[in-house]
């Protein structure tokens, strides 16, 4: 896509404000800004409630007679179970410091995009119902009355949040606008008001393993698939086990690296990786997806789909669980998965076969991230690595949402990458680590309806990425999420055309030097490496 | 309106002590009665929302990680940011309320619409201001304790001589009742001023502003302008405090506006976002350690759910799978 197709999105977005007062603004909902709505079998899949067949575009959404009551029983129930969200109704004070920290705000300029109006649309009704000052004093208290109109807003615009958490980093009473989306979107699915591309994937995964709805036969295939473009790569047949008892290790990922380029390439990463170290290790068909598209739904279902992780580790008895490069998937593993369906008392304390390290770091879930186990392997040079195979790209890394602001997991990926590539360029420091912008497609709002809500979402990451573009001719996005390694190609073809996306492991691979390999004349998409045919670009990896 | 209702509220908070106090006379009521009465819904009321709050779960382990993990020992963490066990916690926690240091890390995003090009820079006023306030206020209000004690505590002398370091003529004057006026007045300007901060801003934000900006003022008058004699003010306030109120003089309307808005504040604080004093402590991604891997958190309302069991599984795709070469448990 050309530049000046760049600007047509970039120069409507103005931070100017309606005359009107934000509640007496109707919600009007733009095509190219929202998803499809549910489809009847994916709710009645998994059984949630009140499925019918509804068109979100359309204004009758055929919602159930007692809604208001659905909803309002469903808000004081989640009252007494959520300290976060009882309390986070109740104290801000609209101070406005995360007013500008919200990327669909950034790229669209929608006031009810600020954080804050976010969460009044929920706490309005809140005041009204829950409280003294709202009963009695109505609007003057900022409260107001549910109706279809509130409910279609919240809809809109709590399907236009990615639970990326960057407001709740600045917030002086970290208010987090994720766990009040968390539980708006609980609210809208007791009126069976989800989206399709969510509720498919929740179905997909629920019946068949993973949201792609991959099928046992297709994921081993798709696998071969890798393993045979692996054999061409580097001459190196891979052999991977699928629901193999007594392995030491039990390997979860996204779905997506499986599918779709450039997910396939981390994903021959992993497999590369895992054969050079003999790692004792097996994929589950039944446990295939490490993301969570369930926690996008209800805290339920969310567990509902994780089970399956401990549930195979059980089986298979393994000893401990290794997670592949995902964002939700992780804040999901690291503050839900135990709390859920833990105690895992059935595996061991993740030890390192290679290095011995133990990971104290999940002693009691039992999973430990991709890029942890790599960089504690790169920290005892137990992998042979030749970073000039990675001279070919200038490199900068999107940290993603969920890795850095539910976990912190910010140095891991980092200490990998300047490890195995020399050019390597951060984005302005208030755009990465703890204040990394989303990349406007998380949360399962990955669909194609929705394109220009994407675009917009992502404009303030693209933004980032143009200024290292123009600065240091950066040509790679790095990163360790799958839904960023779809979603971000999108946002660079459209915002910085010539940068595309690479995963960490991919980078990694890339420079890994496996015994007995060929002379690498490409990397693993296929280009070509710098100084490939004299084959003495590798050379230079001695003194790192 | 949003501004305009505020406003008019507050002058007639001072307007119903004028005519309580000057025309109706009645001194017992806003002098003992109102003010006890403010003070017992203050502390009922926060008490009760606290414990309200308390009674809520806390499922999840879901701090905001602002920071790097505490993961390998040669990877350097960061404790405060992102704490992995109670005392680091308390040490966030403590930046928190003492600093503010969230705040302190606020940036302003602003757009150069010929360029489509998006600029960050730190943004430090609202964190400047908002910690002036608190901090006057917090001072101001430690000071008025010696109106309520006697003998005076040397540790109020001790802030007394502080505050008033600045000797400009007599009485002495305190730095801190100007800067908590010049810093309430500067965060009401900013909310009527600033676009976004208007917009978002509920009347119920600009009276609480305007309250406390009456109070100073008020407070301010009667020291340096009315002179009100405080020997006889502390004959009300420490009968006040010692539960044995009298009110033996004229106290001047002045003391009477000021002390009625200071109720009117009191009684309000439960019902109104200034709970965010007491909610700040509670907020789950401030006060819990990220420690979710290591320590496992429990949630008192888990429950089990329906799972899709590997069995179910197997029986829906056993032949596929076995076509697929991967093993199965039933044959």
């Amino acid at each position: 896509m050309s530049n000046s197709k760049s600007e047509e999105l970039s120069s409507d977005i103005k931070y100017t404000l309606p005359e009107e007062d934000w509640m007496d603004v109707p919600v009007r909902m733009k095509k190219g800004m929202y998803c499809h709505g549910a489809n009847e079998n994916s709710l009645i899949t998994v059984g949630f409630p009140n499925p019918r067949q509804w068109s979100s575009s359309e204004t009758n959404w055929k919602l159930p007679e007692n809604w208001q009551d659905i909803v309002l029983t469903g808000m004081a129930e989640r009252l007494e179970k959520y300290r976060s969200f009882h309390i986070f109704m109740d104290i801000c004070v609209r101070c406005g410091a995360c007013a500008d920290k919200c990327h669909f705000f950034l790229g669209t300029g929608d006031p009810k995009n600020m954080p804050v109006l976010r969460a009044e649309l929920l706490r309005s009704i809140y005041r009204r119902e829950f409280t003294t000052a709202g009963k009695l004093f109505g609007k003057f208290a900022g409260a107001r009355e549910l109706n279809e109109e509130v409910l279609r807003e919240w809809w809109y615009y709590f399907f236009q949040c990615t639970e990326c958490r960057r407001c709740s980093v600045f917030c002086p009473y970290g208010i987090d606008t994720a766990e009040i989306t968390m539980i708006a979107r609980e609210l809208l699915n007791l009126l069976g008001l989800n989206i399709e591309w969510i509720a498919g994937p929740v179905a997909n995964c629920y019946m068949k393993g993973n949201h792609l709805g991959l099928e046992p036969h297709t994921i081993t295939s798709s696998v071969e698939f890798l393993t045979d473009e692996i054999e061409e790569l580097t001459g190196i047949k891979i052999e991977p086990t699928f629901n193999r008892k007594g392995a030491e290790i039990l390997f979860v990922t996204p779905s997506g690296d499986l599918f779709a380029d450039p997910g396939t390439y981390t994903c021959m990463g992993y497999l590369m990786l895992f054969h050079e170290l003999g790692l004792d290790y097996t994929w589950s068909t039944y446990a295939s997806e490490g993301g969570n598209f369930g926690s996008f739904t209800s805290n339920e279902m969310g567990k509902r789909l994780n089970s399956k992780i401990y549930a195979e580790a059980k089986r298979l008895g393994v000893k401990w669980i290794l997670g592949g490069e995902c964002g939700h998937m992780w804040r999901v593993l690291n503050q839900y998965m135990d709390t859920w369906n833990g105690p895992a008392d059935f595996l061991e304390v993740p030890v390192s076969p290679i290095t011995g390290t133990v990971f104290e770091n999940a002693s009691s879930t039992k999973m430990v991230h991709i890029s942890e186990f790599t960089a504690d392997l790169l920290k005892h040079d137990r992998l042979e690595i030749a970073p000039s195979r990675n001279d070919h790209y200038k490199v900068t890394y999107h940290d993603s949402c969920n890795t850095s602001r539910g976990m912190g997991l910010l140095e891991e990926p980092r200490y990998i990458i300047k490890k195995v590539c020399n050019n390597f360029f951060e984005m302005p420091e208030h755009t990465i680590r703890e204040k990394t912008f989303c990349c406007g497609s998380g949360s399962g709002l990955n669909a194609s309806e929705n394109m220009e809500m994407r675009l917009r979402g992502g404009f303030p990451r693209a933004n980032a990425v143009k200024y290292v573009k123009n600065k240091y001719d950066v040509d790679m996005l790095a990163c360790i999420c799958a839904i960023d390694r779809a979603a971000l190609t999108t946002i660079m073809d459209y915002w910085v055309p010539g940068v595309r996306v690479i995963g960490v492991t991919e980078l990694l691979a890339n420079a890994m030097k496996m015994k007995g390999e060929n002379n690498r004349q490409t990397d693993l998409r296929g280009d070509p490496l710098l100084g490939a045919e004299g084959g003495d670009a590798e050379e230079e990896s001695e003194d790192v | 309106m949003k501004i305009l209702l505020p406003f008019l509220g507050v002058i007639g908070v001072v307007m119903v002590a004028f005519v309580g106090v000057e025309l109706l006379n009645l001194r017992y009521l806003f002098g003992i009665i109102i003010p006890y009465a403010a003070f017992i819904t203050f502390m009922a009321g926060v008490i009760l929302h606290v414990l309200k709050w308390g009674r809520s779960a806390v499922p999840f382990c879901i701090p905001t990680t602002s920071g790097q993990q505490k993961s390998f020992p040669w990877v350097k963490r960061d404790r405060l940011d992102n704490p992995s066990d109670n005392l680091e916690v308390i040490g966030r926690m403590a930046l928190e309320v003492f600093l503010f240091r969230s705040l302190f890390s606020n940036t302003s995003s602003s757009l150069k619409e010929d360029e489509g090009r998006l600029i960050h820079g730190s943004s430090k006023w609202l964190w400047g201001a908002g910690l002036a306030f608190h901090w006057t206020f917090f001072i101001v209000v430690f000071r008025h304790l010696r109106l309520f004690v006697d003998p005076i505590p040397s540790v109020l002398y001790l802030v007394d001589s502080l505050d008033g370091l600045m000797q400009l003529g007599v009485p002495v004057l305190y730095w801190t009742g100007l800067i908590l006026l010049g810093s309430a007045t500067y965060l009401f300007i900013r909310r009527v001023f600033i676009p976004q901060v208007r917009y978002i801003s509920l009347p119920n934000d600009h009276f609480p502003l305007l309250l406390i900006i009456a109070i100073v003022l008020s407070g301010l008058l009667m020291r340096y302008f009315l002179k009100v004699d405080i020997i006889y003010v502390k004959d009300l306030t420490v009968g006040l405090f010692s539960l044995k109120p009298v009110i033996t003089h004229n106290l001047g309307l002045i003391f009477y506006i000021h002390l009625f808005l200071v109720s009117v504040l009191l009684a309000y604080f439960p019902f109104s976002k200034l709970m965010h004093a007491a909610g700040v402590l509670l907020s789950p991604t401030r006060n819990m350690p990220n420690n979710s891997r290591r320590v496992r958190h429990i949630n008192p309302w888990n429950y089990p759910v329906k799972v899709h069991t590997y069995e179910e599984y197997e029986d829906d795709f056993r032949d596929k799978m076995k076509k697929a070469g991967i093993p199965v448990e039933k044959e």
